[in-house]
């Protein structure tokens, strides 16, 4: 575990010279969501009979946007990097030099990753608060709910990084055809029961869904525990998954 | 035509705001001859052949390549250039003979004659078996041959090349030196620059030696050894500390001596006769070379500093 | 402007040889770009739609279409203006080519050129597809093809223009706070009457609203004087971008 940490503080390293433009567009990025589609679009919402979730649009959209943004951030960071880590770059194999063995590497990868995820999420939860869209102290608990579904992302875009893709090229499918489509048809803006059958029984099978349901019970604080704690159980499975994985991943692709 | 130099420089300057690159050179290149600029990293020899290759206004000076002025008919001059630029800019996103057939495509060349020509570059530069292949995974030697190649495909009048193997292990270069010869037997006319005086020696008809931008010498090879250098050189090493160049000093034998940080240079025309008399004398030495004068000798001569630091 | 290279552009069709070259082999990734708007169509067109009814007298669908046809032919654009940056400070392919006789008026032009091209393909496979769904309204919408070209060479002008000053992939995230609020803000979603009157006269100033303006008005069947000012507003763009283009590679590449 100490040696996977300091795989963990390289990436932290290289992210202290990029931070602020990351920390600029992490606090922009959902104001202008908000802005946009939360406030503008609300108001050719609000006047239906029946709003999604029966709340006003912001929010009802406002949770979705943020379980959105942690998936974003998580693919982000475990797609490109985690390519030119391997290939352009060569940091893994520079890491491979040294004591580190590849559980460290992989173990402190993600913990970067889920860090991320955890600062971007936790400016995403302070700009929603700020429009007024968290109705409950269990708000708070949004922000551990983003990690783990950072961690689930993390984990299964790592192994389609480390399993699959090897010109980068391969990447366009998979934000083209997945996360673009989860982010739109994933209960984010209007609930997956508009969608029609089977799409609404991919939409309920994809983590997303399960972390946008998480997130919007807790910050309109209506959900049953025991579907949260099915939401997250859900989450975790795909974390452990991908984790093992991606991890079988990482040896076959760095042992050579 | 035959009478006109390939390329007519008077008074080149080129400058980059306060830097001087190229500080008023004059030079001809005959037609059919292997004309090269030898010199240290930043010596502006690149920054000339930028210029000639049109791609670089000259900041003064007059200009003629081909009979053309570049800064009016730039396009013109470089329908007939072929560059090899220092570092390679082949298409990674193409194969080696998409690289070829698109680089004739930019010359206005038809597609069906590419074809053909693209093979017989590819097996002039002996990458027939990669053709189909991305650029990325060959080798340095491999990329610069293919390099060359492309450089061929509009039948230049005279071939550009800056720095032609630097950079490439002594095997690769040798391939890289073979091509070009074949090139010179065949007529071709060649401009190139180096650091390298085995390069400027193999290659070159004719050379001048560029040195903080400006020319310090002219000739062929063994005109600029016989003018600036000895026939022989004598080469000491010292595991302690050097005696002093008056101590090596062999009546009537001796032209010149030079302290070099690592290594004592004697100047000579009879290179045994000194090295003996010095051991007679009793002068230990950790070792003692006799060789030929080369145009590092003629360089060091020059300017006092060695041309590879 | 110094004349070293005569400011033609004949060769701009090499440049579009060349990227087809390219495209062959992954004519994969430009295919997959034609499923992003229609994602977004489904997704707020029909699923949000429900909830928002009609918008001006027409489906929120038939309101959204248009805009998502123009904003795509926004973000073609500048992505593959992205592709020049990379061409530009890594991969060095147009240093090769200005050593022909090609020169840079032709790269510029021939660029935005194949950006516009690509973007074509798009708004055709677009245009048909909500045809089939009933929701272009006139015969105004054929326009709407020329007019998609004229949106693409307006953003690919500019972002081959912002390429040559970029220095960085960070400088990508200060691109994104442009292209971001501007494909948010500019009408896409709703009507610019959402808007208090002096934020409606900032959102007038953006190229997008006047793009959106533009496709809007011409599938919906309404077109009117004022296009005429958008398209001039997106022609000047364009001519704009490209001189800028042409003048910074030049003084990049060939100083």
């Amino acid at each position: 575990m100490e040696l996977a940490a300091r795989s963990y503080e390289f990436w932290l390293v290289r992210y202290r010279r990029v931070w602020r433009g990351s920390v600029a567009t992490s606090v922009v990025n959902p104001v202008f969501y908000l802005a946009a589609l939360g406030i503008g679009l609300g108001t050719l919402v609000n006047h239906s009979a029946s709003r999604p979730g029966h709340v006003s649009y912001v929010d009802f959209v406002a949770p979705g946007l943020l379980a959105a943004a942690a998936m974003q951030t998580a693919a982000g960071e475990a797609s490109f990097p985690i390519l030119a880590a391997i290939k352009w770059t060569r940091q893994y194999q520079a890491m491979l030099a040294t004591p580190l063995g590849i559980r460290d590497i992989f173990l402190g990868h993600q913990l970067f990753i889920v860090t991320r995820v955890l600062i971007s999420s936790a400016i995403y939860l302070a700009v929603i608060a700020a429009f007024g869209t968290i109705h409950s102290p269990l708000g708070v608990l949004a922000l551990p709910a983003c990690v783990l579904l950072g961690a689930a992302f993390g984990t299964a875009i790592a192994a389609y990084t480390t399993g699959v893709a090897h010109e980068g090229n391969e990447f366009n499918a998979l934000f083209r055809f997945g996360i673009v489509p989860m982010f739109l048809f994933s209960g984010t803006f209007f609930p997956v029961s508009r969608l029609p059958v089977p799409l609404d029984w991919i939409a309920l099978a994809t983590p997303l869904w399960h972390g946008v349901a998480l997130c919007r019970d807790l910050t309109l604080g209506r959900g049953t525990l025991l579907a949260d704690l099915g939401h997250a159980g859900y989450l975790t499975v795909w974390t452990l998954v991908g984790g093992a994985l991606a991890y079988r991943f990482y040896r076959r692709r760095l042992v050579k | 035509m035959a009478g006109s130099p390939l390329v007519h420089a008077r008074g080149l300057v080129k400058e980059f705001g306060r830097l001087v690159a190229v500080d008023g050179i004059d030079f001809d290149v005959q037609r059919g001859e292997a004309f090269g600029f030898l010199g240290p990293n930043g010596a502006g020899k690149t920054s000339t052949m930028r210029i000639v290759g049109c791609i670089s206004p000259p900041t003064a000076g007059t200009l003629r390549v081909l009979d053309l002025d570049p800064v009016a008919d730039g396009a013109r001059i470089r329908a007939k250039l072929g560059v090899v630029p220092q570092q390679d800019t082949l298409d990674s996103e193409l194969t080696v003979r998409e690289n070829i057939l698109i680089y004739g495509r930019y010359f206005g060349l038809a597609r069906a004659d590419l074809r053909e020509k693209a093979a017989q570059l590819l097996d002039f530069v002996q990458l027939s078996e990669r053709a189909d292949d991305p650029v990325e995974p060959l080798s340095g030697g491999m990329k610069r041959r293919l390099t060359i190649a492309r450089s061929l495909v509009n039948d230049p009048q005279v071939l550009l090349l800056d720095e032609p193997t630097t950079g490439l292990d002594p095997q690769a270069r040798h391939l890289v030196w073979d091509r070009l010869f074949r090139l010179k037997q065949q007529g071709a006319s060649l401009i190139l620059t180096t650091h390298y005086m085995d390069e400027a020696e193999q290659l070159c008809d004719r050379l001048v030696v560029m040195d903080n931008g400006k020319i310090v010498a002219e000739g062929s090879p063994l005109e600029l050894i016989r003018r600036y250098s000895t026939r022989e050189v004598v080469e000491l090493r010292f595991a302690d500390r050097p005696p002093e160049p008056a101590e090596l000093r062999v009546d009537g034998l001796v032209d010149r001596i030079e302290s070099l940080p690592d290594r004592i240079l004697i100047y000579t025309e009879d290179g045994d006769h000194v090295a003996t008399a010095l051991h007679e004398r009793g002068l230990e030495t950790s070792s003692v070379l006799v060789r030929r004068s080369t145009l590092e000798d003629v360089f060091l001569h020059l300017t006092g500093r060695s041309l590879v630091d | 402007m110094s004349a070293i290279a005569a400011v033609t552009a004949g060769g701009a069709r090499f440049l579009l040889e060349r990227n087809l070259m390219v495209y062959r082999r992954i004519w994969l990734v430009i295919f997959s770009g034609f499923f992003e708007p229609l994602f977004y169509l489904f997704s707020m067109g029909f699923g949000l739609g429900h909830f928002v009814g009609h918008v001006n007298g027409i489906s929120y669908a038939s309101f959204i279409a248009p805009a998502l046809l123009a904003s795509s032919a926004m973000n073609g654009a500048i992505y593959d203006a992205t592709n020049v940056f990379w061409k530009l400070r890594y991969a060095k392919v147009y240093d090769a080519i200005l050593s022909t006789p090609v020169g840079p008026a032709d790269v510029a032009v021939g660029e935005s050129v194949w950006a516009v091209f690509r973007g074509l393909i798009y708004s055709f496979g677009f245009l048909i597809v909500i045809a089939a769904l009933g929701l272009v309204h006139s015969w105004w919408a054929l326009l709407a093809l020329p007019a998609a070209a004229l949106i693409g060479s307006a953003f690919a002008g500019l972002g081959v223009a912002a390429m040559t000053y970029f220095r960085s992939w960070q400088d990508f995230e200060l691109l994104a706070l442009v292209q971001l609020p501007m494909f948010l803000f500019s009408t896409t979603f709703y009507p610019i009457t959402v808007y208090p009157h002096a934020i409606q006269w900032i959102v007038r100033v953006t190229p997008l609203y006047h793009a959106i303006q533009l496709l809007r008005t011409l599938i919906l069947g309404s077109p009117g004087l004022p296009q005429l000012g958008d398209a001039a507003y997106l022609a000047v763009l364009a001519a704009v971008g490209i001189v800028i283009a042409t003048r910074r590679i030049h003084r990049q590449l060939l100083s």
